[in-house]
C-alpha cells in the first residue's frame, strides 16, 4: 500500500485547514452559496435531497484496515451509522452537517484519506482493477501507475478547471474488471517486446451520450506515459466545449472531430510535451512500486479447501476467485443482500471487514466499481473462518455477478438529480429472484440501475440495464438489454416503451424466461442476446 | 397551495416556510401564495435558509402534500430507510410519498 510522504500529508493537511476556513466563512455569511458551492464541491461536499453528502476518495479502490475503521468511525460519529460504496470505488455519507465537514476531513487526514477529486471539473479519483496485485492474469500491478496518476492529477494547475469532469481507469489484464473503455481515458498496461507500456483508449463514457472509447494509441512506453496523458488532456482542455454542459465531455470532442484528428493533435502536442521532462525519474516509480510489493505470502499454504459445509461451498464457488499465489484466494464480499440496499454497509459491517482484512488479508481491502468489497489475499485455509464471520454479519450473500448482484445508484431516495428511485427497484428484483438455485441457473447476469440519465448506476453497461425517468411526475423505467462494461464492452439498447416499478420487474422475468428457453450450451445471457438479437425478448415483453 | 422549502445552512436539514420562520416538519408549512418567491429571496438574503425554492402542493386533511414525488421524499426521508424518516413509527408514511 502507498504511504504518504511529507509532501502528501502537508498537502492534505493544508487543504483541510483551507476548507475549515471556507466553511466558517460560509456559516458566518461571508460567502454566499454561489461562492461557496464550487469550494465545497472541490472537497467532495454536495447538497443532496435530505442533507449534505460527503464523498470520500478511495484512490484506485485500495484501503487498509485502519482506513476502513476510520470510515466506520465517520459513519458512527458524523452520519447515521452507515456509508454507501459507489461505482467509482469511493464511499459517500448521506447525512453530513456542514458544521462537521472540516472535522471529518481532519480525521480522515490522520489515516491518509481525503475527499479531493471526488467532484468538480477536474481529473477524478483514478479507478482500477479490484484484483490488482492478486490476479493471475495481470502483466503488472496497475496500482503504482494509478498512484502516479493520482500524484500527477492532484491539484494539477492546468487541469483544475477542465470543460467537464474527467475519469481515468487503469488496468493491467485482458479481463476488464474496471469498465475501462467507458472512461474518458482508459489505460491497459501491456508488455511489448519486453517493454512495459500502455494501450490508450480515449473518449468513452456513459451519461446521456454513452460511447465506447476508441483506441488512440496501441502502445506508449511507460517511461513516456505521463507526457502522453498530459498531451491528451491538453488537447481536450483547449478544444473541449465549454458552451454546453451536455457537450463538454471529451467523448463529444472525439465524436465531433473524429478519433484520427484527435490522435493527430495529441501526437503533435506529445512531441512538445516530451521536451518538458514531466515523466517521473525511474527512482520515483521504483519508490512507489516498492510500496505495492506483494505481501509475504505463506509458501506452505495448503491449496485445498474443505467443502463439507454446503452453504460455504456455494459461497466458495460464487464469490471466491483464483489468486496468483498458490494456497491463496481472492474473496469478494457482496454488499447486495436480498432485499438490501446495494452498496450500503453499516459501521459494524465496515469494522468487521476491517478486522478480517487485518487478520486474514495482509491488511488490504478493495472497493469495487460494482459496489462490493474485496479481501485480495486470503489463505485458502482461512476461507471457512472468513465466511463464518461474514455470515454472522449478513455479508455472506453468494451472488457475485448473478442477477441479484445489482449495481444501483442512490436514486431519488437520496439524490437531488434523480428522476426515479433505484433502490426499491433493486430490492424488488432481488426478492423476485431470491432463490439461489434460480440465480445460478441464470448464471452471470449483470443488472444495473440508474435513477436518471447521468448513469451513475451504469445502466448502459448492464447485460440488463434500467433507466429511471420522470413521466409526467411519476416514476417510469426504461429497460435496456445487451450492455457490458467488461472486455466485451457494448452499450445496451432500449427494448421499447417503459414500465412502472412492478411492470419492469415482470418484464425482467419475461426476459430471463426467454433466455432460458433459447440459450445454447455455455451461453451467458448477454451471449444469447448477441446471437438472437432483441426480437425474441421484445416479443416476450410486449406480446 | 405554494410552499417555500430549502435547507438549514449548518445542518443541511430540509426546512419548510411556516409563516414566521422555518420548520423541519411539512405539516407546519403554510401557503405562501404570491409572496413565495419574495419570501425565498428575503430569507436567503438574511441567511436564515439555504437554496430556497418554491413548489406546488395540495392541502389535505393531514397537511400539505407536495405535487412532486421528489419533494414528498424530501419531506419525509428515504423510502428505503423508514427508520431514518421523520415518521419512523408510522406504517402509512410510505404510502403518503408514493
Amino acid at each position: 500500500m502507498y504511504r504518504y510522504d511529507e509532501y502528501d500529508q502537508a498537502i492534505v493537511d493544508a487543504r483541510v485547514e483551507e476548507f475549515r476556513d471556507q466553511c466558517q466563512r460560509r456559516l458566518a455569511g461571508e460567502l454566499s452559496e454561489d461562492q461557496f458551492k464550487p469550494l465545497r464541491l472541490m472537497n467532495g461536499l454536495y447538497l443532496q435531497l435530505h442533507a449534505y453528502m460527503l464523498r470520500v476518495a478511495v484512490p484506485y479502490g485500495t484501503l487498509n484496515a485502519r482506513q476502513m475503521r476510520m470510515l466506520a468511525h465517520v459513519a458512527r460519529k458524523y452520519d447515521r451509522g452507515y456509508g454507501h460504496f459507489t461505482t467509482r470505488q469511493n464511499i459517500q455519507y448521506n447525512w453530513i452537517k456542514l458544521e462537521d465537514a472540516a472535522d471529518i476531513l481532519a480525521e480522515l487526514a490522520t489515516v491518509e484519506m481525503h475527499a479531493i477529486q471526488t467532484s468538480g471539473n477536474c481529473i477524478r479519483n483514478i479507478s482500477s482493477d479490484q484484483f490488482a496485485g492478486a490476479a493471475a492474469d495481470e502483466v503488472t500491478d496497475p496500482r503504482p501507475w494509478a498512484e502516479l496518476l493520482r500524484q500527477w492529477s492532484t491539484f494539477h494547475p492546468e487541469f483544475t478547471y477542465l470543460p467537464r469532469k474527467f475519469k481515468i481507469a487503469v488496468i493491467a489484464a485482458d479481463e476488464d474488471r474496471a469498465a475501462m473503455r467507458l472512461h474518458d481515458i482508459g489505460l491497459q498496461l501491456i508488455e511489448q517486446d519486453g517493454k512495459l507500456g500502455a494501450r490508450v483508449y480515449v473518449g468513452g463514457g456513459m451519461g446521456r451520450t454513452p460511447m465506447i472509447a476508441p483506441l488512440i494509441r496501441d502502445f506508449v512506453g511507460a517511461d513516456e506515459l505521463m507526457s502522453y496523458l498530459e498531451a491528451c488532456l491538453r488537447v481536450y482542455n483547449r478544444y473541449g466545449r465549454r458552451d454546453n454542459i451536455y457537450k463538454a465531455r471529451i467523448k463529444i470532442l472525439l465524436h465531433e472531430i473524429g478519433a484520427d484528428e484527435y490522435r493527430r493533435q495529441v501526437e503533435e502536442e506529445f512531441r512538445a510535451v516530451k521536451q518538458l521532462g514531466i515523466d517521473p525519474p525511474a527512482a520515483e516509480l521504483k519508490r512507489i512500486s516498492a510500496m505495492f510489493a506483494p505481501p509475504p505470502f505463506d509458501a506452505a499454504a495448503p491449496d485445498t479447501v474443505d467443502r463439507a459445509d454446503p452453504d460455504f461451498a456455494l459461497w466458495l464457488d460464487q464469490n471466491v476467485k483464483p489468486h496468483k499465489q498458490p494456497g491463496h484466494a481472492i474473496v469478494n464480499i457482496s454488499l447486495k443482500p436480498i432485499g438490501g440496499i446495494p452498496g450500503d454497509a453499516s459501521a459494524e459491517q465496515i469494522d468487521l471487514m476491517a478486522d478480517l482484512a487485518e487478520r486474514y488479508s495482509a491488511d488490504e481491502l478493495r472497493v469495487t466499481h460494482a459496489q462490493n468489497i474485496v479481501l485480495p489475499h486470503v489463505r485458502k485455509a482461512d476461507l471457512y473462518a472468513v465466511w463464518q464471520q461474514l455470515a454472522e454479519t449478513g455479508l455472506a450473500e453468494a451472488n457475485l455477478d448473478l442477477i441479484s448482484d445489482i449495481i444501483a445508484c442512490p436514486g431519488l431516495d437520496y439524490c437531488a438529480l434523480a428522476n426515479a428511485r433505484s433502490i426499491p427497484l433493486a430490492q424488488k428484483i432481488g426478492q423476485r429472484f431470491a432463490d439461489a438455485g434460480r440465480q445460478r441457473e441464470l448464471g452471470e447476469l449483470k443488472l444495473k440501475i440508474s435513477g436518471c440519465i447521468n448513469a451513475c448506476g451504469h445502466h448502459h453497461a448492464g447485460h440488463i440495464g434500467i433507466l429511471g425517468v420522470d413521466k409526467k411526475g411519476t416514476e417510469n423505467y426504461q429497460l435496456l438489454l445487451g450492455g457490458s462494461g467488461a472486455e466485451d464492452v457494448s452499450l445496451g439498447r432500449i427494448t421499447g416503451p417503459g414500465f412502472d416499478e412492478d411492470g419492469v420487474v415482470d418484464a425482467i422475468e419475461r426476459v430471463t424466461d426467454t433466455y432460458l428457453q433459447v440459450r445454447e450450451k455455455g451461453e451467458r445471457f448477454v451471449d444469447t442476446y448477441r446471437r438472437v438479437g432483441m426480437q425474441p425478448f421484445k416479443e416476450a415483453i410486449y406480446g | 397551495m405554494r410552499l417555500v422549502t430549502g435547507n438549514d445552512l449548518p445542518t443541511g436539514d430540509v426546512v419548510w416556510w411556516a409563516g414566521g420562520g422555518w420548520s423541519r416538519h411539512i405539516e407546519d408549512a403554510v401557503d405562501a401564495g404570491d409572496r413565495a418567491e419574495a419570501i425565498a429571496r428575503e430569507e436567503e438574503a438574511a441567511r436564515r435558509v439555504n437554496v430556497p425554492y418554491v413548489i406546488e402542493a395540495t392541502a389535505t386533511a393531514e397537511g400539505p402534500r407536495p405535487a412532486h414525488i421528489k419533494d414528498r421524499i424530501r419531506a419525509l426521508g428515504p423510502t428505503v430507510r423508514t427508520d431514518l424518516t421523520l415518521k419512523p413509527a408510522d406504517p402509512n408514511a410510505g404510502s403518503w410519498v408514493i
